[in-house]
């Protein structure tokens, strides 16, 4: 917000001013990092924020490209917030009522095994990948072996019923499609599990730390939701401001001539799906939509986007670290990418 | 962040998208199913607002301190939607997206069936991706002898005026736009000045077999053959 590059009308100068001294303000209070900022001084702020700022932001927004960026800004954030409540209530529900042996029981001893378990197990969380994350965190952090948990959190949203229906829709008569999407979803995140086991280090990890509460499970639910959905909903914030800002600023010609090529085809359909950050429950709806493209591209992009896109990549450097999501970010990547080669030559 | 603070930004992010529920405007942004995911989210993250709310109103007249464990500063950019949902409210997607973006036709094409048209309503509604995929990949077969009616709004490519209206498959960050064109040679008027772009209408008419190309990806757009146009409010559920 910069007071030179937005032309205003004289009488709302002042309520611009306003909202570009208040809204740092209310983001990042300067003294927030001493005290913290009682709720009385947050509300406040808001409110002299909201009853000011309200004329400046129109005009800021007036333009048809910011309209359009604030659109699809809010309506990623919109889609993916009941994903995270749910996947967080889960997390919370496994770090609060789940008895800490539970898991030492049900996963096998052999981590080797346990991967591929852990995959078929993502079935069971009829969820997109905003889901899958917290709950694969209170997984590593109930004692799960991290490959398993990753192996999880990856074939989870790619490979549950909801996804499977879906993308049988989106490809009517096409059952390949999602037999090709299945297969190559498994096969990539058993792989990017067993690649964990044997090449992971656990200090890549910096899980952010949960409080032991005293005051019983239910305290610690609470807590443990509220805790998770501030952290990773404040990184998938910044992973729909950049999917937004992508969406608008790349124009759809850039895609029309490598269309034709197939390998670049491919490539251009697994960037792309990393660059738009679309639910899994609905990317095969918008793969579909790309004619352009030949089926085993199409499959890259379904395969490649619940694995990895910019919002999942902010989530996960918040759930797990910046040094694990700098790694874990092109494995997963890579394995995608090569999965679903290898399954649109044997299946498409 | 103190943990007053937090409950304020719980509270703010699940009002807001009760809010959204509320007046209807969550149209603008996702499907109308997402209406059931949005509003126990919404509830669930008020009631961890007002648990947290209680917990360090507690906290505080027990030890005088309601002190967060120094949460996660990033939680405060959860401010950024609130201020999109409550103050600058978008619009929702409309011909400037869709003169950027490519008809969208194509996810039709493996679609097997047409069904017929029934014969006793008169002009038919359909949707514009319905008569899309019936006028290019049917050939216009189950259109013939039928008069048509579409809804739409305006946009403009180059200097010809064209119906669209958006496709959303997930949230409107994929929303891209099904484009039919005007094709006015039987109707007697010419074609009308008046057009604005994002402008709302109703079009009846009958099948055209002229199909045009889309500049941006080369699909094909088929054409009405328009018997008459008229402007009409903006829908609630502008997408499809």
């Amino acid at each position: 917000m910069t007071h030179s590059s937005v032309p205003m009308p004289h009488n709302e100068a002042v309520s611009a001013d306003l909202a570009d001294t208040d809204a740092p303000a209310a983001e990042r209070p300067p003294r927030a990092r001493r005290r913290g900022l009682t709720s009385i001084e947050a509300l406040g702020l808001l409110l002299v924020f909201g009853l000011t700022a309200r004329p400046g932001l129109t005009d800021l927004f007036a333009a048809p490209a910011a309209q359009a960026w604030a659109a699809r800004f809010v309506a990623v954030c919109v889609q993916a917030f009941p994903f995270l409540v749910l996947g967080v209530a889960l997390s919370a529900a496994i770090s609060a009522f789940v008895p800490a042996g539970f898991f030492h029981k049900a996963v096998p001893k052999r981590t080797a095994l346990a991967v591929p378990v852990a995959g078929v197990a993502g079935a069971v969380l009829p969820a997109c990948e905003c889901a899958s994350v917290p709950v694969a965190g209170a997984l590593v952090r109930r004692g799960v072996a991290p490959a398993a948990a990753f192996t999880f959190m990856l074939a989870s949203p790619a490979i549950n019923p909801i996804v499977v229906v879906s993308t049988f829709v989106a490809f009517p008569g096409n059952p390949e499609m999602v037999a090709a999407r299945v297969c190559a979803s498994l096969v990539a995140a058993v792989g990017i599990g067993w690649l964990w086991a044997k090449l992971g280090k656990t200090e890549w990890l910096r899980l952010p730390e949960h409080r032991h509460h005293d005051d019983g499970k239910w305290a610690a639910y609470w807590a443990a939701i509220r805790h998770d959905f501030l952290h990773a909903g404040g990184y998938l914030v910044i992973g729909a401001a950049i999917a937004a800002s992508l969406n608008t600023l790349v124009p759809e010609t850039w895609l029309a001539p490598i269309a034709d090529s197939p390998v670049l085809g491919v490539l251009a359909l697994a960037v792309l799906a990393v660059l738009v950050s679309i639910c899994s429950e609905s990317d095969a709806f918008v793969a579909a939509s790309l004619t352009q493209f030949s089926p085993t591209a199409k499959l890259a992009f379904m395969v490649v986007g619940p694995f990895i896109d910019v919002k999942l990549a902010a989530m996960q450097a918040g759930t797990f670290g910046r040094r694990f999501a700098a790694r874990f970010a092109p494995a997963a990547f890579l394995a995608a990418l090569a999965a679903a080669a290898l399954m649109g030559v044997v299946w498409l | 962040m103190r943990r007053d603070a937090q409950a304020v930004i719980l509270l703010l992010v699940g009002g807001g998208m009760l809010r959204l529920a509320w007046t209807g405007d969550y149209l603008d942004y996702v499907k109308p199913y997402a209406f059931w995911l949005i509003v126990p989210a919404g509830v669930l993250l008020v009631a961890v607002a007002a648990i947290t709310g209680v917990q360090a109103w507690k906290d505080r007249a027990d030890s005088g301190d309601g002190h967060g464990h120094g949460e996660p500063k990033v939680a405060w950019l959860l401010l950024a939607p609130v201020v999109g949902m409550l103050l600058v409210a978008p619009d929702a997607l409309g011909s400037y997206e869709a003169e950027r973006t490519g008809t969208v036709v194509g996810a039709e094409e493996s679609r097997s069936s047409y069904p017929e048209l029934p014969d006793d309503v008169d002009p038919v509604p359909l949707t514009l991706l319905d008569y899309a995929a019936r006028a290019i990949f049917d050939e216009g077969q189950t259109l013939e002898g039928h008069r048509i009616q579409l809804r739409g709004f305006i946009l403009y490519e180059g200097d010809e005026p064209q119906l669209a209206r958006m496709v959303v498959s997930c949230c409107a960050a994929d929303a891209r736009p099904v484009k039919i064109g005007f094709d006015w040679a039987s109707s007697n008027s010419d074609v009308p000045a008046d057009l604005e772009p994002d402008q709302w209408v109703e079009v009846v008419g009958e099948y055209s077999p002229r199909q045009g190309r889309d500049e941006i990806n080369g699909e094909l757009v088929p054409y009405i053959e328009v018997e008459s146009i008229t402007g009409i409010p903006a829908p609630d559920n502008e997408y499809q």
